[in-house]
């Protein structure tokens, strides 16, 4: 019976690998978030529609995030793997007549090396791709996301047949442990110590639980990877399960991400009716089935025992955790909770093996991480690395450096528990223990890069004023501390900073560490201290000069017009909003400071940068 | 029984006690506002935190929820347990500072208020502590009082505000309250409590307006005692 | 009357759907917000009642969760991204331009009902910050000189 299933597994994967043989021609659109938003979808109805007319049959399919978001919609033309960026709905006829029809490629459509200008064809040209390591991610682009087939075609399920058929679950739980799998959401725990603890747990049932709740500020790689690639988490929560001995699973998504939940739901469905969810798992005794809950707009929730309450239908308090989630987590029953993305990292070691996977990463931090690179960066994006990479790599290499030529200040990771690095660290090798080590943490994965048109100081109260509003209130220490906090720094961004303020900041910083109940108030404080750090100067400019290096807190600046640079064309006098801006036309115009809100109106209506923010 | 040692003390105690408790009954005097021996515990208002070891790992833990452990060391006094507690009792005095109750256990612990806090005039003397709401719900069984909001907007009530048709007037949210935030007036056969005016009943023996109405029908109802019998106060009884 | 009938019996039913016990309590209230935009006070004291769960508890979570609202909405719902990324690339200043252009602050409802400004903490589309979404829609990189277009096209299409 067992190995029936495991055959059963391989013949359908076999005979649909054929379908998408090497020389099979189709054609792939970035359907992620981004790519969608930059018109993805018209882009491949009307592929559809010219390959009809034309009478072509080749198939379009909408894949997951490809991760170069700045660059969608991106097509790409298989079997040669043509790697179209920026495409347009008006660019479809010319790819289907030329590239498809007759293989010829279309220059302008390809991406240009920004240094040597050079046409790069294919993805793993590009330097965005070139040093990325993409073996949870990569997937993403090869399956349309809503078709089971699809994933089993990449070898899908075939780890949970192998797992079903020649594993017992202890050797499940040592290969995990082998290979050193750590918790992708943020503390970096180890996935085996959990699973073998709820294995070992008296109490039923006993639940899996995927965290979805993706609430990191400037980090959706986990938004990726349910809405591209579903199956490999479900896959995954189905080993787990049999390891731990769970038959019930929750996976707990984001209110943000509707897609991701319909990917899911019909990824969850497809795999009942294929057996592979459910009763009698591939034929085998074993049964697992999962629910899918959504959150509904809470940070904390991303916290267990708060995540535990929102399933279980109450306001997302945490509760004090001397009694570990392993023994008693949803319903006081034994829980394994781990992120999508480690979910999703579970079928590739079960495939590939715990000794390939652990010969990727540093000593403490095995296997690869996806990160979402955003904020003042050129490739902006999500990558998947080695854990080890360095900050440089990433952020030059890949990310393409800073737009506009301006100098790189600070890297935010971690979300609100992290911290800013600053460009003296940008050697240190990434993963958990580093990142800690140097006042911040790995998250689940957010990389904002600043430049230097960005306060230290504005983001120190920007994480504050996050966390104030997303502290559930429930302790002293969280919901007071922080608020005092922000009030503390809102006066140092309005200029009403006093002598002692930092100080005072980082005592109140120690005491909400140590004193809150949950994590989220116990690094709550990260963003502060490591910004008061590494940017001390920046808060002393704020508090003793009054003066806002960055050009950034509105109280401490003020704009004006560069008189040599103004053609007087009149753009900015139309769109300011308190009419501070007068001048003759021709002629160079000047702000009344006594009126101007320092909104940035101007700003953005000047072609020729003259308003100076000083 | 477990054998653990605070501040540099022998005690032990049956297994399961909580930390605070133990500690206390070793005579060494431990702060909190939240822990009422009425209600469960919530750990929300982190006075009674205390630092323990266990092996190499040090850590400050919520004394009124963590269990007495065999050989645990603990330090009621250390800087990071008086920094957390110095810390709490200066927010409270900014969040509360008409409360008698905070400002008599500052000083008593040496604390004064900071005075880069603005002091907040619209949170009454409520620390958010839960005891009414947990009292309500665990014992009184209503739940006529939640946590509404989160973060700085929290606050305790009704829901919208309104008055409540589950409320029975019986005030045990009143007699939990630590600082006294909860209004409750009595003139006469009226009670008024949570925005909502209940009618008195007066004992038939003495005559003494002793419960709300709406409490003794709840009572009855809940144990089966038929209102007649319960309309005679716990003195005459 | 009829239509705080037709609340509760569309509320009825949401909870029926939801197994009628309490740990369907966030989806019976997503779909009570669906159903009507908001959550109806009538709504929140029938699914208590048909949930039998205390209404204090219900409303405790219809407060604590920001995607609820306990207010009708606006038709067109605008959600400016507050996440980090679109923090550094000037959130701030977008808010700024649509509490002038609308004349409402975040979780607020223009008089005719036509739009309610809210704050999101990170929609998850970083790449693309800075981010507005309006009812499902994402605007990507969006500029004060795009505000005004999308705000034009919306009351041009209401028109």
């Amino acid at each position: 019976m067992k190995e029936n299933s495991d055959v059963q597994v391989h013949q359908v994967a076999n005979e649909l690998r054929l379908n998408y043989g090497p020389n099979k021609k189709f054609i792939t659109v970035c359907a992620g978030t981004g790519c969608r938003a930059y018109g993805s979808l018209k882009v491949k109805e009307a592929l559809e529609a010219e390959l009809k007319k034309q009478n072509m049959n080749v198939e379009v399919l909408a894949t997951g995030c490809l991760g170069f978001c700045e660059k969608g919609p991106m097509v790409v033309i298989h079997p040669d793997k043509y790697f179209y960026q920026s495409v347009k709905v008006e660019d479809v006829p010319e790819i289907v007549s030329k590239t498809v029809a007759k293989g010829e490629v279309i220059s302008r459509l390809f991406y240009r090396h920004p240094e040597t200008q050079k046409t790069l064809f294919r993805e793993e040209d590009l330097p965005f791709y070139k040093k990325q390591l993409r073996v949870v991610f990569g997937k993403n682009g090869m399956i349309d996301p809503t078709r089971i087939d699809d994933y089993l075609t990449i070898e899908g399920y075939q780890a949970l047949a192998k797992v079903l058929s020649e594993m017992t679950p202890e050797q499940v739980i040592n290969e995990v442990k082998k290979a050193g799998l750590r918790g992708r959401g943020g503390g970096g725990f180890h996935a085996a110590v959990k699973w073998e603890g709820v294995r070992k747990a008296h109490g039923e049932p006993k639940y899996v639980i995927a965290n979805g709740d993706e609430g990191d500020p400037g980090a959706y790689m986990d938004r990726s990877l349910m809405e591209g690639n579903p199956h490999s988490i479900i896959e995954g929560m189905i080993i787990g399960a049999y390891a731990v001995g769970s038959h019930e699973g929750y996976i707990y998504v984001r209110n943000e991400y509707p897609l991701a939940v319909t990917h899911l739901t019909m990824a969850i469905e497809a795999a009942r009716e294929k057996g592979l969810l459910g009763k009698n798992i591939l034929g085998t005794d074993f049964s697992f089935d999962i629910k899918i809950n959504k959150g509904a707009g809470a940070f904390v929730c991303g916290e267990s025992s708060a995540l535990f309450a929102s399933i279980e239908g109450r306001a997302g308090e945490p509760r004090a955790k001397y009694v570990h989630a392993v023994e008693k987590g949803l319903y006081d029953k034994p829980t394994v909770l781990n992120n999508v993305e480690t979910w999703a990292n579970v079928p590739l070691i079960i495939n590939k093996g715990a000794d390939w996977y652990a010969s990727i990463g540093t000593e403490g931090s095995k296997g690869t991480k996806i990160f979402s690179l955003v904020g003042k960066i050129n490739n902006t994006g999500l990558i998947e690395v080695p854990m080890g990479t360095t900050l440089y790599e990433i952020i030059y290499d890949m990310g393409g450096g800073i737009p506009k030529g301006r100098k790189f200040k600070a890297v935010q990771t971690g979300g609100p528990s992290g911290g800013c690095i600053p460009e003296s660290l940008l050697d240190i090798p990434v993963d958990f223990d580093k990142l800690y080590e140097v006042g911040s943490m790995m998250g689940s994965g957010g990389m904002i890069v600043m430049d230097d048109t960005s306060c230290m100081v504005d983001v120190a109260r920007y994480f504050t004023t996050f966390l104030q509003e997303e502290s559930c209130g429930k302790c002293v220490p969280c919901r007071e501390g922080v608020r005092r906090m922000k009030e503390i720094l809102d006066d140092i961004c309005a200029g009403k900073g006093r002598e002692g303020d930092v100080e005072l900041l980082e005592k109140i910083a120690t005491g909400v560490a140590d004193g809150s109940l949950c994590a989220l108030g116990g690094s709550a404080p990260n963003p502060v201290l490591s910004t008061i750090k590494y940017f001390r100067d920046e808060y002393e400019a704020h508090i003793k000069e009054h003066r806002c290096p960055a050009g950034v807190c509105k109280a401490l600046i003020t704009y004006s017009i560069d008189a040599e640079k103004c053609t007087g064309c009149g753009a900015c006098i139309k769109v300011c909003p308190t009419q501070a801006i007068s001048g003759e036309k021709k002629k160079a115009h000047t702000i009344d400071n006594n009126k101007c809100t320092r909104c940035g109106a101007c700003i953005e209506s000047c072609k020729f940068e003259s308003i100076i923010v000083k | 029984m477990v054998n653990f040692t605070v501040d540099g003390k022998n005690i032990s105690a049956p297994k399961g006690t909580m930390l605070l408790e133990a500690i206390r009954s070793a005579g060494i005097s431990i702060p909190t506002l939240c822990a009422h021996e009425a209600v469960s515990r919530s750990g929300a208002c982190r006075l009674c935190v205390v630092e323990i070891k266990k092996g190499n790992r040090t850590r400050i833990v919520t004394s009124c929820l963590y269990a007495a452990e065999e050989g645990l060391i603990v330090n009621t006094k250390s800087d990071r347990v008086l920094n957390v507690r110095r810390l709490v009792m200066e927010l409270l005095l900014a969040r509360c500072p008409g409360s008698d109750v905070i400002q008599k256990m500052a000083k008593e612990m040496g604390i004064e208020p900071q005075t880069r806090f603005t002091v907040d005039t619209d949170k009454g003397k409520c620390i958010l502590c839960r005891s009414c709401v947990r009292v309500c719900e665990e014992i009184v069984g209503v739940s006529a009082i939640g946590l509404f909001s989160r973060g700085p907007h929290k606050t305790v009530g009704t829901p919208y505000n309104e008055k409540s048709d589950v409320c029975i007037g019986c005030g045990a949210c009143v007699y939990v309250c630590p600082t006294g935030h909860i209004e409750m007036t009595s003139t006469g056969d009226k009670r008024k409590i949570w925005g909502r005016t209940f009618k008195m009943q007066a004992c038939t023996k003495c005559g003494k307006f002793f419960a709300p109405v709406d409490q003794l029908k709840f009572i009855s109802k809940k144990t089966g005692a038929s209102l007649n019998e319960l309309t005679v106060c716990t003195e005459c009884r | 009357m009829t239509k705080a009938m037709s609340i509760a019996a569309k509320t009825k039913q949401i909870v029926k759907k939801h197994g009628g016990d309490k740990s369907g309590m966030i989806a019976v209230l997503q779909d009570i917000q669906e159903a009507f935009n908001y959550l109806p006070k009538e709504a929140l004291k029938t699914a208590a009642k048909a949930m039998n769960v205390p209404f204090s508890r219900v409303y405790e979570a219809a407060t604590f969760y920001t995607a609820f609202s306990l207010k009708p909405r606006g038709k067109n719902v605008v959600k400016i991204c507050m996440g980090t990324a679109c923090h550094v690339r000037g959130a701030a200043v977008l808010q700024d331009k649509f509490e002038r252009t609308l004349g409402i602050k975040p979780g607020e409802t223009t008089k005719d009902k036509k739009f309610s400004l809210e704050t999101v903490n990170c929609v998850g589309a970083c790449a693309l910050g800075p981010v507005v979404v309006i009812n499902a829609d994402y605007h990507g990189q969006v500029t004060m000189k795009k505000i005004d277009k999308i705000i034009d096209n919306i009351n041009k299409e209401g028109a």
